[in-house]
Formats: C-alpha cells, sequence, structure tokens
C-alpha cells in the first residue's frame, strides 16, 4: 500500500473537523500506516495549524511559502506535485476547496481520482471498493479504484467520525526547502463577506428551516408565524434561494451558512447532504415532509409525514397554547 | 472571444424518480427524462452572454452518441453558433479522466480562448473541468459565480463556505467550472429546437482526434462503478403516528422540554 | 330657406352663403379623406384577418350592440347618457347634412327624415343632446369617475381634449338650434315651426323682436358656425377617443364571433406551414392585424374593461384600456397624418412592459363589457407569442414548460402516474375507473387534465366526478397515462409550438379510444376541446351533465346536513363568460333541499376571476394583492360562508385566498362535484331490474 497522505485547508491557523475525520478514513485504507497532514502556509497562522494536527496525524508536513498564504488551489497543486512521493494516495475534504484542488491534481499526479467518498466497502493490497451516492442522493453505487499508481480521494465531510480515543503527538517536519518558486495564472483578489442581512442565523438556538416544500414565496409567512411563537428564526435550503423566496442570508448548507442550534425544524426539506452539511452539533432535528420517504427521515429524531402548509399553522397555534399555559 | 462550452445529458433528477431496475443492479432507464445538465445550461447562457458583450464565437461540445445529439440541438437552438459531437465506439465506458482525455484532443485541434464546464452532473464527480485545465496546463477555477472580462485576463469569483465569494484574477486561456445560480438562462422552445434541426453537428470519432485506447475507453478506465444499490435504511427518525392536532402537541412539548420556547 | 338665403344675399350681399358653404363643404370633406386615407395606412400594412365572412351575424351583432347599444346600460348612468346622445345623434344626422347641403342646393330635402315630425323630433334631439353634453362636461370635470383617471404619465391632456370635444358638440347644437330658430317655414311667411321648449324654441324666444331681415346675418351665423363646427369636429375626432364615431360601426361589424377561441399565429398561414414563419407574434406594430389597429381606433377610453380587470383591480401593471390607448398613441406617433411614417420599434420595452403582457388572466371581463367590442385576449397571446420567440420567459414559467414539454404536465411527474388518483384505497372498490387503452373501450372519455390528476386537493374532484358519472349509468373511461395536459393555458401564455404538439397527442389519444362524447370537470380542459382542437366528439362539462340529470330525473339530493351554511356559486371564467353555462350549476344547487344560496354582486358574465389556471399558477406576479383575496371578500360580503365553484384553478385559488385573506374557519370552498357527490341519492341499476337506493359515500 502506498503512503497515505491527508491534504488540510487551514485558514488563519484554523483547522475543522475535517482533519480528524481525514485521519480516521486514512486508517481505514491501511491501519498499519500513520496518517501524515500536509498542510501549506505561512508565518505563524501555519505554525497553528501545525500545531492543532499534531494532536490526530503521527506527522505532519509544514510547507511554508508566502505565496501560500492564502489556499490557493492552483499554486497548492504545484507544491504538492513537488514534494509528494510517486504513487501516493492523497486524502482531500470534498468541499469548495477541494473541488478545486484533486481533479487537477491527479491529472499531475497521474493517478486516479476518487469523488465524494461517502464509505469504504472494501481495500486490498492495489484497490479500494467505495461507496458513492449519485443523484441527490436517491440512490448509491459501489466503485472499484485501482490504487497502484496512487489516488487522490475527495472524502464526504462527515462520513468518518473521529476517533475519540485516538489522541496522538505527531511531529511537524518542514519540507519548505524542496519547494522552489511558485507562480500560477490565477491569483487570489479578496473575499467579499456575505451580507448578515436583518437576521443571523448563525446566533439562533431554534430554527425554522424551510424548503422547496414550501412551494411559494408567500407562503414563507407560515414558517415566519412559526418561528415568532417560538422565538425562533427562520432559515432555509438552497433551492428556496434560487428562487428568490428568501435571501442567501437565511441559507444553511455547504455553500451557505454553518448553524449550530439547540432545536431544528426541516420543514419541506428532503435531507440533501449539502444541506445537513451546514448543521454541525447535533441537534434535536424535527423533519416534516409529505414525502415518507425523503432521506431526512434517516437522520432525524421526530418525523411527521404531513404537508408542512397544514401543519405549521397547527404547531404554531399548539405553542401560542404552551406558551399561554406555561406564563400563567 | 472563441469559447467552448462542455455539456452534458443527463437524466434530469427533478423530472425523474430515480429507482433500481428490477435486476437491482442498475437504476431503472425506460422512462427516464434527459436534458442538458443543469449547471452546463448555466454555463452555455454565461459563455451567450460574454459573447454578446465581447464578440467571439460559443462551441458546445459532448462525449457521447446519437441521443446526445438532442442537447447538442437545444443548445444551438439557445444560440451557440456551433456543436460537435465526440464520438466513438472506443469511447465507451470511459472514466472521467477519459472523458476529459477526448475533450482534450478536442480542444488541441481547435482555438479556444475560454473552456466552461457546469461544476458537476447529478450522477458525476465534479471533475471533468480540472482534469481537463491540468491536461492543458491551464489555469482552473470552480463553482464560479460571476465572470468579468478585462483584457486578457478575467475577475472571477468562486462559491465558498458561508455564502462568502473568493475573487480571483486568472489569465486566458483558462478554464472555469459554473455553478448554478450565475444567470437566469432564456427560455429555449420547441420551436426554436425546429429552427436548428437542419443545422449540421460535426462528429469526430477516435482517428480525428487521435486517440488511443490506452487513454479512453473501458480499458483505460481505473475509476469503475460496480453497481447501483439503495443502502439498507439506519433506524432513522420515531415517526409521529397520530392526528395533525396530537402530533403537533407532541412536537410543541418536545421543543419545549429542550428549552425551545424562548 | 330660399327666401331667407336672398334675404341673407340682400343684407350681407358682399357675403355670398352659398360659395362660403360650399367651400367649407369640399374643404372640410377633403380635409377629412386626407386624414382617414392616412389613418387607414397602418391597417393596410398590417397582417390579415378575416372577418368578412358570415355577413348576416354580423349585421346582427351591429343591430344589437351598434344600433341597439346592448353593452351601454351595463353601467347605468353612463350607459344612459350615452344611449341618448346615440339616439339624438342619430336623428340629428340628415338634419346636418341638410344644414351642410341646402346653403349650396337650396331645393334640397332629405327623403323621409325631413318636414314637421321630423323637425320636431330634432329639435328636442338638439336640446337633449345639448343637456348631455353639460352633464358629460359636469361629470369629468366635476365629479370626476376612478374609471377615467389616466397614469400620471399621461399628463392631463386626455381629459382637456374629452372637455373640448363635448364642448365642440355641445356649439355643434347650439349652432344647429340658432339655425332652425331662424329659419323660414315652407310657406316661407313666417318662421319655421319649433318645438316648444326646445333649444331652437328658446332661441327664437330671445329674438322675439328681431325682424326677417334682421334674423338672416343670425342664420347666416349660425349655418357658418354649424359647418364649420361639423368639419372641425369630423377631422379632429380621428386624433382622439372620439375617432369611435366614425370607427365604432365598423368595429362591431368586423368584431370577433367565435368566442372562446385564439387566433392562429398567423391567419394567412396554414399551420403546417408554420416553419416557414420568421417571426411569431407581435413584436412590432405592424404584427398586429388590422382588425386590431382598428380596435386601438376605436377605443372610447371609456375605462369599463378597466373596471372589471382582476389584474387591474389586484394592482398588477396591466390595464386593458391602456394597452389600446398606449397603442393607439403609438399609432398616432409613428404614422402622423402630417409627417413620415416610422415602424419597426419593439412594442415591449417601449410601450409595454413585460410584466403588463404576463399579468393577464384571459379571463374576457374585458371583452365581456367592451361597448365597441374591442378584442383583448388575442393580442395579449400575440405578444406573449412574440415574447416566447425571443426566449424571453420569465424564470418561473420555464420549468412547468420544460416539464410539460418533457412529462406533459407542469408538475414534472411521471406520466405513468397520471390515472393513480384512482387508485385510493375505498375509492377504487366503489368505483373503479376504466382506463381505456386500446383493450377497454367506452362510450365517454372523462377528460381529466393535469391538475385534478396530479395534485392532491384536487383528485378529490376527479374522485367526485367519477363517482357522479357512475351513479347516473355513463359508461366512462380515462385515457390515463396517454392523456397530455390539454395545453389550454400553454396556447394562451404563448407557447403555440408546444401547445399543437400537445393537441396533436391528445386529439390522437382521443379518436384512438372511440368515445362519443366528452365529460371533463375542468373548465379550461372544456374550452381546449371544445375551441382549439378540432374534429372531436361533442364536450360537456360536469354541471351540464349533472343539470340534466336533476332535469331528468335521474338524480336526487339529501337534504343538507349543516343549516349554517350559506353557498355563494362563483362562475368560473371559462364555464362561464366563455362557454355561457350560467344556469346548469345553479339549477343543480338549487335542487339540493336546504341549499341557502345568495348571488355576489359580480356573477354570471360579470363573475371576478379567481386569479387564473394552468401556468398562471406559477407565475409570480407584481401585484398588490391577489385576485383571489378580492373574489373572496366579494363573496363575504354577499353573505356567504361557503363557495361553491366548478373549477379546480378556483379551487386551488380561493382556497388559498382564504387563507391568506385570514378567513380560515369563517369561510371554506368546495367544488361543485364535491358538494353534488356528497349530498346525491345514489341509484344503481340491479340486475333483477329493482332499482335500489344508496347513500353515496361521505366522499374522501
Amino acid at each position: 500500500m502506498n503512503r497515505i497522505f491527508a491534504y488540510i485547508v487551514q485558514r488563519a491557523g484554523m483547522i475543522d473537523d475535517t482533519a480528524a475525520e481525514l485521519a480516521q478514513a486514512a486508517r481505514k485504507i491501511d491501519a498499519s500506516q500513520t496518517p501524515i497532514a500536509v498542510v501549506t502556509g505561512s508565518g505563524t497562522a501555519l505554525d497553528m495549524a501545525c500545531d492543532s494536527l499534531r494532536s490526530f496525524f503521527g506527522e505532519v508536513w509544514k510547507i511554508s511559502h508566502e505565496a501560500l498564504a492564502y489556499p490557493n488551489a492552483e499554486l497548492v497543486r504545484q507544491a504538492l506535485v513537488r514534494l509528494l512521493p510517486e504513487k501516493s494516495i492523497v486524502l482531500i475534504s470534498h468541499d469548495h476547496f477541494g473541488i478545486d484542488l484533486a481533479p487537477g491534481l491527479s491529472i499531475k499526479l497521474d493517478c486516479p481520482f476518487l469523488s465524494d467518498l461517502v464509505s469504504i466497502d472494501q481495500v486490498s493490497e492495489n484497490s479500494i471498493k467505495f461507496v458513492r451516492q449519485e443523484f441527490g442522493g436517491q440512490v448509491s453505487a459501489h466503485y472499484v479504484c485501482d490504487l497502484t499508481s496512487g489516488a487522490v480521494i475527495n472524502v464526504r465531510p462527515g462520513a468518518f467520525r473521529a476517533a475519540p480515543d485516538s489522541a496522538l503527538s505527531g511531529i511537524i517536519v518542514d519540507k519548505s526547502d524542496g519547494l522552489g518558486s511558485l507562480a500560477a495564472k490565477r491569483r487570489y483578489v479578496e473575499t467579499i463577506v456575505a451580507e448578515t442581512g436583518d437576521v443571523d442565523i448563525t446566533k439562533h438556538a431554534v430554527l425554522v428551516s424551510v424548503g422547496r416544500g414550501i412551494q411559494e414565496k408567500d407562503n414563507v409567512t407560515i414558517a415566519e408565524d412559526l418561528a415568532e411563537a417560538l422565538g425562533a428564526a427562520v432559515s432555509c435550503s438552497r433551492p428556496v434561494v434560487d428562487a428568490k423566496w428568501m435571501g442567501k442570508s437565511r441559507q444553511v448548507g455547504s455553500s451557505g451558512k454553518t448553524v449550530k442550534p439547540k432545536v431544528y425544524l426541516a420543514c419541506g426539506i428532503s435531507g440533501a447532504f449539502q444541506h445537513l452539511a451546514g448543521i454541525k452539533g447535533k441537534p434535536f432535528l424535527i423533519a416534516i415532509n409529505k414525502n415518507a420517504k425523503a432521506p431526512i427521515f434517516q437522520v432525524a429524531d421526530i418525523g411527521i409525514v404531513d404537508d408542512l402548509l397544514e401543519f405549521l399553522p397547527e404547531l404554531t397555534s399548539k405553542v401560542r397554547e404552551l406558551r399561554g399555559a406555561v406564563a400563567k | 472571444m472563441e469559447i467552448l462550452v462542455c455539456v452534458r445529458r443527463v437524466p434530469d433528477t427533478s423530472e425523474n424518480e430515480i429507482e433500481l431496475d428490477s435486476q437491482g443492479k442498475d437504476i431503472a432507464r425506460d422512462e427516464l427524462v434527459y436534458s442538458i445538465n443543469e449547471p452546463d445550461n448555466y454555463a452555455v447562457e454565461e459563455a451567450l452572454q460574454i459573447r454578446d458583450r465581447v464578440g467571439g464565437t460559443v462551441t458546445v461540445a459532448t462525449v457521447g452518441g446519437e441521443d446526445d445529439e438532442e442537447v447538442l440541438r437545444r443548445e444551438l437552438a439557445m444560440g451557440a453558433n456551433r456543436a460537435v459531437l465526440l464520438s466513438d465506439e472506443s469511447f465507451a465506458e470511459s472514466d472521467g479522466r477519459g472523458i476529459a482525455t477526448i475533450l482534450k484532443n478536442f480542444v488541441q485541434k481547435e482555438k479556444f480562448d475560454l473552456i466552461l464546464t457546469g461544476v458537476q452532473a447529478d450522477d458525476g464527480a465534479a471533475q471533468v473541468g480540472g482534469m481537463l485545465a491540468a491536461m492543458l496546463d491551464l489555469p482552473f477555477a470552480s463553482l464560479v459565480n460571476s465572470i468579468e472580462v478585462c483584457g486578457q485576463k478575467l475577475k472571477v469569483s468562486r462559491e465558498i463556505e458561508g455564502g462568502n465569494k473568493e475573487v480571483n484574477e486568472i489569465d486566458l486561456p483558462c478554464v472555469l467550472s459554473i455553478q448554478t445560480g450565475i444567470n437566469e438562462p432564456r427560455y429555449v422552445g420547441m420551436r426554436g429546437i425546429r429552427q436548428v434541426a437542419s443545422v449540421p453537428i460535426a462528429t469526430l470519432g477516435a482517428s480525428e482526434l487521435a486517440t488511443n485506447s490506452n487513454s479512453v475507453g473501458r480499458n483505460a478506465a481505473k475509476v469503475v462503478r460496480i453497481d447501483y444499490f439503495i443502502p439498507a435504511q439506519g433506524k432513522g427518525a420515531e415517526i409521529l403516528r397520530g392526528s395533525r392536532e396530537e402530533n403537533a402537541d407532541k412536537v410543541a412539548e418536545l421543543i419545549a422540554a429542550r428549552g425551545g420556547l424562548r | 330657406m330660399v327666401d331667407t338665403i336672398s334675404a341673407i344675399s340682400t343684407a350681407t350681399s358682399s357675403l355670398p352663403l352659398r360659395e362660403l358653404i360650399l367651400s367649407v363643404n369640399i374643404a372640410g370633406l377633403l380635409a377629412f379623406s386626407y386624414v382617414i386615407t392616412r389613418r387607414l395606412q397602418p391597417l393596410l400594412r398590417a397582417q390579415s384577418d378575416p372577418r368578412f365572412d358570415r355577413p348576416l351575424r354580423r349585421l346582427q351583432t351591429v343591430g344589437k350592440y351598434w344600433f341597439g347599444q346592448w353593452r351601454h346600460p351595463r353601467y347605468k348612468f353612463a350607459g344612459l347618457l350615452h344611449v341618448t346622445i346615440f339616439a339624438g345623434f342619430l336623428l340629428l344626422a340628415a338634419r346636418a347634412f341638410s344644414l351642410l347641403i341646402q346653403p349650396v342646393f337650396p331645393q334640397f330635402e332629405m327623403p323621409v327624415l325631413s318636414g314637421r315630425i321630423y323637425g320636431l323630433l330634432t329639435d328636442y334631439a338638439a336640446t337633449v343632446v345639448f343637456v348631455c353634453m353639460t352633464i358629460a362636461i359636469v361629470r369629468r370635470v366635476v365629479f370626476k369617475p376612478a374609471r377615467y383617471q389616466a397614469p400620471a404619465e399621461f399628463g392631463k391632456w386626455r381629459s382637456v381634449d374629452a372637455v373640448i370635444l363635448l364642448a365642440a358638440i355641445a356649439v355643434l347644437m347650439l349652432a344647429d338650434s340658432l339655425v332652425a330658430a331662424t329659419t323660414l317655414g315652407r310657406d316661407h311667411g313666417t318662421l319655421q315651426p319649433l318645438a316648444a321648449y326646445s333649444l331652437p324654441w328658446f332661441f327664437r324666444q330671445l329674438l322675439q323682436t328681431h325682424t326677417a331681415n334682421a334674423l338672416a346675418p343670425i342664420n347666416f351665423g349660425g349655418s357658418v358656425l354649424h359647418a364649420a363646427t361639423f368639419y372641425f369636429l369630423l377631422c379632429y375626432r380621428p386624433f382622439g377617443i372620439q375617432f369611435h364615431v366614425e370607427t365604432s360601426l365598423f368595429s362591431i361589424y368586423f368584431s370577433k364571433l367565435d368566442r372562446g377561441t385564439v387566433k392562429p399565429v398567423r391567419w394567412d398561414i396554414p399551420e403546417n406551414n408554420l416553419d416557414q414563419v420568421k417571426s411569431f407574434g407581435v413584436k412590432t406594430f405592424q404584427d398586429f392585424t388590422w382588425k386590431h389597429i382598428l380596435d386601438f381606433y376605436s377605443c372610447a377610453d371609456c375605462g369599463r374593461c378597466a373596471d372589471q380587470c382582476p389584474a387591474y383591480a389586484a394592482g398588477r401593471p396591466l390595464a386593458p384600456r391602456l394597452l389600446t390607448i398606449k397603442a393607439r398613441d403609438y399609432a398616432f406617433r409613428h404614422y402622423p397624418v402630417f409627417s413620415k411614417f416610422d415602424n419597426g420599434h419593439a412594442l415591449v420595452g417601449t410601450i409595454y412592459t413585460e410584466d403588463e403582457v404576463w399579468s393577464c388572466t384571459t379571463c374576457g371581463a374585458c371583452e365581456e363589457e367592451c361597448p365597441l367590442l374591442v378584442e383583448y385576449i388575442d393580442k395579449i397571446v400575440d405578444l406573449r407569442r412574440g415574447l416566447i420567440d425571443d426566449a424571453n420567459v420569465p424564470q418561473s414559467l420555464q420549468k412547468p414548460l420544460k416539464a410539460l414539454e418533457s412529462r406533459g404536465n407542469p408538475y414534472g411527474k411521471l406520466e405513468k402516474k397520471r390515472a393513480d388518483w384512482t387508485l385510493a384505497a375505498e375509492f377504487k372498490q366503489a368505483c373503479p375507473v376504466k382506463i381505456l387503452n386500446g383493450r377497454t373501450q367506452a362510450e365517454t372519455l372523462y377528460f381529466v387534465d393535469s391538475t385534478t390528476s396530479y395534485d392532491e386537493r384536487m383528485q378529490a374532484i376527479g374522485r367526485a366526478s367519477a363517482r357522479i358519472l357512475q351513479a347516473i349509468g355513463e359508461d366512462f373511461g380515462i385515457l390515463g397515462a396517454s392523456e397530455k395536459d390539454s395545453g389550454h393555458e400553454v396556447r394562451r401564455f404563448g407557447e403555440e409550438t408546444l401547445f399543437l404538439a400537445l393537441r396533436d397527442h391528445n386529439t390522437e389519444a382521443i379518436r384512438g379510444a372511440g368515445v362519443k362524447k366528452i365529460v371533463t370537470s375542468d373548465p379550461h380542459a372544456l374550452n381546449a376541446l371544445k375551441h382549439d382542437y378540432n374534429d372531436l366528439p361533442p364536450i360537456e362539462h360536469i354541471t351540464q351533465v349533472v343539470a340534466r340529470a336533476v332535469r331528468e330525473q335521474e338524480m336526487r339530493f339529501r337534504p343538507l346536513a349543516n343549516g349554517e351554511q350559506v353557498f355563494a356559486y362563483h362562475d368560473p371564467c371559462y364555464l362561464g363568460r366563455h362557454n355561457q353555462v350560467y344556469e346548469d350549476p345553479r339549477a343543480v344547487l338549487d335542487a339540493i333541499p336546504g341549499l341557502k344560496r345568495v348571488e355576489m354582486t359580480r356573477s354570471r358574465d360579470r363573475s371576478f376571476c379567481c386569479g387564473g389556471g394552468g401556468l398562471m399558477l406559477f407565475y409570480e406576479p407584481q401585484e398588490e394583492q391577489r385576485i383571489g383575496v378580492l373574489r373572496v371578500r366579494m363573496a363575504a360580503e354577499a353573505g356567504a360562508n361557503t363557495i361553491v365553484t366548478a373549477c379546480p384553478f378556483c379551487l386551488t385559488n380561493l382556497e388559498d385566498a382564504i387563507k391568506t385573506a385570514g378567513l380560515e374557519g369563517k369561510m371554506t370552498a368546495i367544488d361543485f362535484a364535491e358538494l353534488v357527490d356528497q349530498q346525491m341519492v345514489q341509484k344503481r341499476p340491479h340486475k333483477d331490474s329493482e332499482t335500489k337506493y344508496e347513500t353515496a359515500g361521505t366522499g374522501d
């Protein structure tokens, strides 16, 4: 089995949960190896990140270059191609950065690319049998891939749970010297932060979240009524924003906001992975959906198979009654 | 600007129910309706808008067979100048890299300033754009949701976490993968398609593209799908089975119990 | 008259009256001819429109709507005013011609319409018209009816223009009366007799003291004033809203005879040659047909259409009358009488906005109201065809259109699930529905259409209708998966090509099923199959079928259990106005014992649209409130707490509106079929010829 590396993105010295998840994924592929983390950046931010990564990885390769201060996939790819040994297996989180980096990287490393891996069925010396989801999660598929020339693997965030008792104390290896100069035809300019709008959904403990099932803009008031009764805020999934029924600042998901509420009501939301990826911290999840087969019912705690346009007003009045009773 | 848009014909997820067929290894394909992959449609619209702003031509190309011509024709009806079908028996069952190789060979026969793909297909891997760029040694940006032409450079923004946008400057020629929502694609109706019914669609095969079976097709594929399946359901949610009123009561209580009433 | 003339000549011998009047006549007629010729030009350059058929029927239309002023009394006061003015004009026409011709040819007398009785009548006519003019001016200036208001960008000219014209007619009457007051009678000895207390009579009183010679110049002056004013009006009218005086006869003669239909893309190009047409629909002015341009000229800007328009009432950017007036202004601007023509500008984006064009629900209230029979729906459809041809389609409509193309329904649901509504457990047992797929046959086809097939709430209408048909012993079936959307709204939203494809598919399926008649509970499907499709067996709506069953005593009803319910029947636009089925549903409702029914103020052909069906359910309009909410409030005002209607789209919109208006619990909506199904006492023929009565199921 070839050497396994996990490329971890750091921003301002911070890393996220996927670092530990990738370490776990690496162990699943080859339990005998200590996974190696690779991280790029410059200055104290990079040092901070390397320090955090030591808990999850036996070895942390630090690649420092001022051009890499902001993670630019084009430059990162060059760095990795220069520094990684041949036929490496590289794990990357399947997110906005991973999508940007991995396919091109697989070409330059001349190895196969596995996208959005959800679980691993079987690993042998030369190949891996794994699972992907397709068609919005409606079906899964088994794939097999030849690993003899290495591979670049994008791993779905949350697919692997970090093992709780595997705290390590890894060593940091500085690989910056072998880098040389870096230049790319794509240059980072700036980041435009999304407007928060009038409501910051990331700050609410209870969210009433609506999806395509709300059917039209005028029905959003049904959710707003419930939110008002609960003292909560209304958030939504991507299709609602695309249809311009709510603003982008209300979107929960991998391309929207990440929220950590205590209670999350998913109303008319099918449960596509991109949406669920925006919900962290294991809230109490109540799902309301007309379709009994909706994937959301797999991950929810409580499920109601009903038309949200009928159920929510009923719930609103019950909540108001309860409030009234509590207030007495 | 000479623009190429690589498109794909897929079963439209919103107009199909994807289920396994009677044998349980593949999806049932008999009643599927196909259309252009939605992000690819946004890419074509973006290409047309850029062309209408700065001049040039828009070419659409796909790797496939006769069935895929309908998608090319639709994009011609939308306003593309030229459509090319890359088709050959030896291309069958190519993996993502194989597809990218075929496209690369096509691009190398021509001269394009800008190559666009959709970010991903529902049964795809968000890979062809990035691979194509690397094969051609062109700069790449994925998840693009806005493009501004500035002479020989583009200013593009990428969609990143939290709804934020990452603004980059990228040199031409380059490859971009386009995210949905970048624009509002124009309507294409049956009449539009009829009007381009007789526009010729060039078909290029293995010999014109100088591909070889080491790099395309079944034999060259390193990532191979074995089957489709529906995973065994886990425990999942506790489904409440009372009347609407009873359910609402229960839910209100549960929320209150978790401190959800503030 | 001879003596007056010679008296005038003598008194003012340097002024040759005859030559003056003759010159005015000639100049006026020449000017008028020139103006009319110029005004005709755009019509000659426009698209063809076959309106020369069925002359007898057209003459009847003229008799009823032009001569009979049939539409006018719908607005009582203004209607009365106009009918009076119109009658006055007709009566006075001959007199006016006499006044123009006699100074030149003194011997001339109009055949029949001259003489003493005619003279008395016209004296009163002139008086009445004068009084009406005063009332009309006061009404416009002081009371300012809302109907006449134009948006700020049109400026104040419109009202000033109207007042000028009204005043000019008043002056004409004064001139006419002056001449009558100073004309010698036949016996030449005295002044001609006048009707007592008429305007000429009052002038005569004022001029008591004058001698015949002194009257002569007044007579002369009156004649000249009359001629000048007459020709001023004649030549000025084609520049404003009073052009309808000239064009109304023609706009009514050439009006549309076939209700419920939509014009083809081009009258002069058959359907199978449509691929040759370079451009569909109306994009520039000359894409309209000549009749449409005549309509633009004929609009009197009375505002009755906009007053009835549901889109306008809801605050959408559409007012039918403004659609016409803006086009007319465009015609005047770009085809001016006195300078060069200039055409080829896109209309949408300049005089029209896209939202304006998409806002119309095609309810037909405007067409029903217009006294000049101006048409609107065909124009809107043509404008939409133009937008679609230019790929200019709102995003909200693109998805359902695409779904209609690939799946035959706007929801994108699978074809094979179209008949799933028949599979509901209890229903399937009690009322198995045949699928006419070639192996099974039936006499009657129940055409379900998309919303009743796929919308969970509306499926109840399908089941209720099936039970009704079963109860009256109808041998019926449905097409099932081979049925596609009727395409009614697809056509009216301008996607003609897609419509033709749907129509051809359905026609083949229906003919293949070999049925003898068709029933539907969807008025849009009714209208489509009846008017948009060809060569189909006869089609009826479920209300008509049930009404007949009630008349022939094939159906009885249990008394209504709930004594608190007060019903208001809402006429669906495509059942009522477009297909004139008003009484059948009411007769059925009145046959249900204990059913209390009230009538809304706006009912029958004045029914107020629910908001529209088909693709209109997907369009997101700019509006201040929902059309359905306005309608639901009307029902509440009429004292009803239950709205009963006979269309799935009406039901959808009204049920939504009840919630939006906050009337939940105070108002409900139910479909006709559901109500009948609920109340009918089912008679099932048994094999042993003994009929047994069973109560119907309690619905879904």
